[in-house]
């Protein structure tokens, strides 16, 4: 009987057809076993019908990436069982519908297990157990596949009744019951099925135990939204796009906190709504995709010339134009880095796990408040749409910077008017370049903002001498933001200082190149991984230093040209000889990683193009 | 919902007009109709006695963007076509600023057209005032979205071949819930149209005819003071509202039906086929605005808004408490 501690399970099914909740249920029934899960959600753009699947992975010890076998394929309809049986590896499981799908025509290896499920069998039963209409619980086919693939895993029927009841409370509570008896049946047909224990991938318990309740299974998407709450964010605005909208329908359900959520009538009225609102003293916020992120440029430049704090989310996905809408990709970089015409300050930031979302979330109204500067947050659709397990976010550390807002003068009197009218010099030529702030409504600051050149007093001009002071001052938030950001939100090297290669990359890639590490290590590869986070201002001068002491570099990044890499050239002036790039949509998995990693090292290969996933 | 009462900050003494006058010099041409406007604009600030620092003046791009310079109040000059969205944004937040918006009619009713159709969906408390010249003057006299077919003013190559826009019937039919027309260089009635433009509670539109003496030649002041001739009798080519019997208040907005033939009768009267240009309020009505709205469906913002809600205490510490937000999420 064989024993494992790390699976890898997908179900799928036409969009609509609850391939999600099936996907959360067994993930949510996992983290209540104590294992840890990683998941990801591959979609068309399509509402109902497209084949879309989720694919997760569990382990008894934290995961961050998935890997392209699979263990167990759980099907409940013809598509899924037809694009993906060929995955499953030899020894692997297949439970399927045998109404809709014959084994006998999938190209699939000859030791997959087969596990048939009469899926409708089994709801006319129920049906007529709790004497209500069959075509009513339909929907419980989905609960049906997670309670099989559980029951041949080894794990009891106690965990999906928790699990349920996790998912299914409030108002949804009596839904428990239904799925709970539909669980029951489906674990009986497993379990009737002969050799059903001996299946090849069946979990080693978890002896290392979580507490329950003590970490979150949890999205991108959602980690960034919490992020932003717990900075004070009061207003977000967004233009109805994929992979975006899911943090801003997430957020505009947090009413408890009172965040504004506004649907604006476009991208363009978004950015610039936001900078309204930035400007006149509320944390804000927008979030977008590429298309929209494209539609905001003008609007972050004036961000960038008034010095307003706002803070943009960008959700990458597959470019350029509607590209790849529901796809991954890291292709936004150069331009986050170059949005809007002209020259001015920026950070960008780009998230590499739930905990860098959560973070990055958090710290970027601190940096576009303290620099008053517009703050990109980039986050890969692959975080976005991800779900993992994850230890509560640490939030201790958390301050929160406002940066320099002043109050009223002291010469004013509240009895005189006209001492509440003096104007106020808000874009003092400073050393840090950062000048004094206040919002409408303080007397005695009045000023006037422009996107034209201005005066420290926003007063339009064209004066040469000013243009050259103005456009320094700016230019110098940016130096006195790499001075004071903290090293470890920069860039991290995980794994040994000295290795035979040092990898490098960004975003989404963290969390696949420390998972490979591990296996690179066990096949004799000493390797190392260099993630760089802060993108603007670059950390340059560390960033070479550990380049020029690595014995071999090479870089992984998901879009076409290598964009990180052509960044750090322009930054430092080294080039990166080994790039290995993936731009197919799919993220890429840790096994591709690692043969990527080999390739490099046994074939010395200059461009390695990645291309595993459906 | 029940509507609520204007409350605008105001002071115990006013300020004097030539105190809201900024230093900035004016370089708007000669005879400009953005002169009166400005005017307008502080004489209304000052009567209603509003505290100068907290009227928030946002305004577009071109020769009337420039306004936000010339009063002496937090001014904000923001994006061709983008000045309701930063007003918006900036009123949302904070509803104890008095929100004035500005821009011309290229930039609000051509770049801008979109805005300006969804901020009448939402009902913000703003006034937005639109300098109506026909041409974009900045960038050397082509056609404004209001400029009708067949005219050719002198910068025009060629005589317009496009249909103008009514913006007071779009108005009204976007849902604007104060809808007037005034005249730049009637101080008078343009300062008193602003200030009930103001004190009405909920999202203000006054389109400002006005001459544009370097562009647009078809318009001149002289265009504005000339008599017409009317059923046979010599009449000024502005007229009031105020002197008909038309009446576009809606007495009653709980009662759908008369709503609805109030709005057909000010639509219908903003279409009048005439020589002369009639000024005064076309529509208005009182409707929740979009504050009162976001307060019925986040309960977290009654009797404050988003701007005051606390989030960190002396040390900087974050006072958000993240259990109700973690409850979906705990495994």
């Amino acid at each position: 009987m064989g024993v494992i501690t790390d699976t890898s399970w997908m179900i799928g099914g036409p969009q609509g057809s609850g391939v999600d909740s099936s996907a959360t249920l067994f993930a949510r029934s996992m983290a209540v076993a104590g294992y840890w899960v990683y998941g990801k959600r591959e979609y068309h753009s399509n509402i109902k019908g497209a084949h879309s699947y989720f694919h997760l992975r569990v382990k008894t010890t934290p995961v961050r990436s998935h890997i392209d076998p699979i263990h167990l394929l759980s099907t409940f309809e013809d598509s899924t069982a037809e694009i993906h049986a060929h995955e499953i590896v030899a020894g692997g499981a297949l439970i399927y519908d045998p109404s809709v799908t014959k084994p006998e025509t999938l190209e699939m290896d000859a030791s997959v297990k087969l596990f048939p499920i009469e899926f409708e069998t089994i709801i006319r039963d129920l049906a007529e157990e709790l004497g209500k209409p069959a075509a009513k619980l339909a929907i419980v086919k989905n609960t049906i596949a997670v309670a099989a693939s559980l029951a041949l895993y080894g794990v009891g029927l106690d965990v999906l009744e928790e699990a349920l009841k996790g998912l299914f409370r409030g108002k949804k509570a009596g839904l428990v019951g239904v799925n709970l008896a539909a669980g029951k049946k489906a674990y009986q047909v497993i379990q009737s099925v002969e050799g059903w224990d001996t299946f090849a991938y069946r979990l080693a318990p978890q002896t290392n135990k979580p507490e329950p309740n003590s970490r979150l299974l949890m999205n991108g998407a959602a980690a960034c939204g919490i992020g932003k709450l717990k900075a004070g964010c009061r207003f977000q605005t967004y233009y109805s796009i994929t992979p975006a909208v899911d943090e801003c329908i997430w957020l505009e359900q947090q009413t408890e906190y009172g965040i504004v959520v506004y649907q604006a009538e476009d991208e363009i009225a978004s950015i610039n709504m936001a900078n309204g609102a930035a400007y006149t003293g509320a944390r804000t916020s927008t979030a977008t995709s590429g298309p929209g992120f494209c539609l905001k440029a003008e609007g972050i430049g004036w961000a960038g010339m008034n010095e307003v704090p706002t803070v943009i989310t960008n959700y990458q996905r597959g470019g350029p134009s509607t590209g790849l809408p529901t796809r991954n990709e890291q292709g936004d970089l150069l331009f986050a880095l170059n949005i809007g015409h002209g020259d001015f300050p920026r950070i960008v930031v780009a998230s590499g796990d739930m905990e860098e979302c959560f973070e990055d979330g958090f710290n970027a109204f601190n940096f576009a408040e303290r620099y008053q500067t517009p703050t990109i947050l980039l986050i890969d659709k692959a975080l976005a749409n991800s779900t993992q397990t994850i230890p509560k976010f640490a939030e201790k550390h958390l301050r929160i910077d406002r940066g320099q807002i002043v109050g009223a003068p002291e010469s004013f009197n509240p009895e005189d008017p006209a001492t509440g009218l003096p104007k106020f010099n808000r874009f003092k030529v400073t050393e840090s370049g950062i000048s004094p702030r206040s919002l409408p409504g303080t007397p005695g600051r009045i000023h006037f903002l422009t996107g034209d050149e201005h005066t420290e007093y926003g007063v339009i001009t064209e004066k040469p001498e000013i243009r050259i002071a103005m456009m320094d001052k700016r230019d110098r938030k940016l130096h006195t933001a790499a001075r004071e950001i903290p090293q470890d939100l920069q860039f991290k090297l995980y794994g040994p200082e000295q290795a035979d290669i040092t990898i490098v990359g960004w975003g989404s890639s963290k969390g696949i190149i420390i998972d490979a590490l591990d296996e690179l290590k066990a096949q004799g590869v000493t390797a190392n991984y260099l993630h760089i986070r802060l993108m603007s201002p670059f950390p340059a001068e560390k960033v070479a230093e550990i380049l020029t002491n690595a014995k071999k570099t090479m870089i992984i990044e998901s879009n076409f040209s290598n964009q990180l890499a052509k960044v750090i050239k322009m930054e430092t002036g080294i080039t990166i000889p080994h790039h290995v790039a993936k731009y197919t949509g799919r993220p890429i998995s840790q096994c591709e990683a690692v043969s990527a990693v080999q390739e490099v090292l046994t074939k010395n290969s200059r461009k390695v193009m990645l291309s595993c996933g459906h | 919902m029940a509507t609520k009462q204007q409350q605008l900050p105001t002071l115990a003494t006013k300020v004097k007009p030539f105190q809201l006058k900024s230093e900035k010099p004016i370089d708007w041409c000669p005879g400009c109709g953005d002169f009166g406007i400005v005017n307008a604009v502080q004489q209304a600030v000052s009567e209603l006695g509003l505290v100068p620092w907290k009227v928030n003046f946002f305004t577009g791009i071109g020769c009337s963007g420039k306004s936000s310079q010339y009063l002496q109040a937090y001014g904000v000059h923001t994006l061709h076509g983008r000045v309701l969205p930063y007003a918006l944004g900036s009123k949302i937040v904070n509803p104890d600023n008095v929100v004035l918006a500005a821009g011309g009619d290229g930039d609000g009713y051509g770049i801008g057209g979109g805005h300006f159709l969804h901020a009448g969906r939402r009902n913000v408390d703003i006034t937005y005032i639109v300098f109506n010249n026909e041409v974009y003057g900045l960038t050397k006299g082509q056609a404004s979205p209001t400029l009708e077919v067949g005219m050719q003013p002198k910068s025009l190559a060629l005589p317009h071949i496009s249909q103008s826009i009514n913006p007071l019937a779009l108005a009204i039919a976007a849902g604007y819930t104060f809808v007037a027309r005034s005249y730049s260089f009637d101080a008078k009635h343009l300062k008193q149209t602003i200030m009930a433009a103001i004190e009405h509670r909920g999202i203000s539109l006054v389109d400002v005819h006005q001459p544009c003496p370097t562009y647009n030649d078809l318009h001149p002041k002289e265009y504005y003071s000339e008599k017409v001739i009317e059923n046979g009798t010599e009449m000024p080519r502005v007229y009031y509202l105020d002197d008909t019997d038309y009446n576009g208040v809606v007495a009653d907005s709980t009662d759908a039906e008369a709503v609805n033939a109030k709005k057909i009768e000010a639509i219908e009267r903003a279409y009048k086929r005439e020589e002369r240009i009639a000024l005064g309020v076309y529509w208005k009505i009182d409707m929740p605005t979009y504050e009162d709205r976001l307060q019925s469906v986040i309960p977290a913002l009654q009797g404050t808004s988003p701007i005051t809600i606390p989030f960190h205490d002396e040390d900087m510490i974050p006072t958000t408490d993240l259990s109700y937000a973690y409850e979906e999420f705990l495994v």
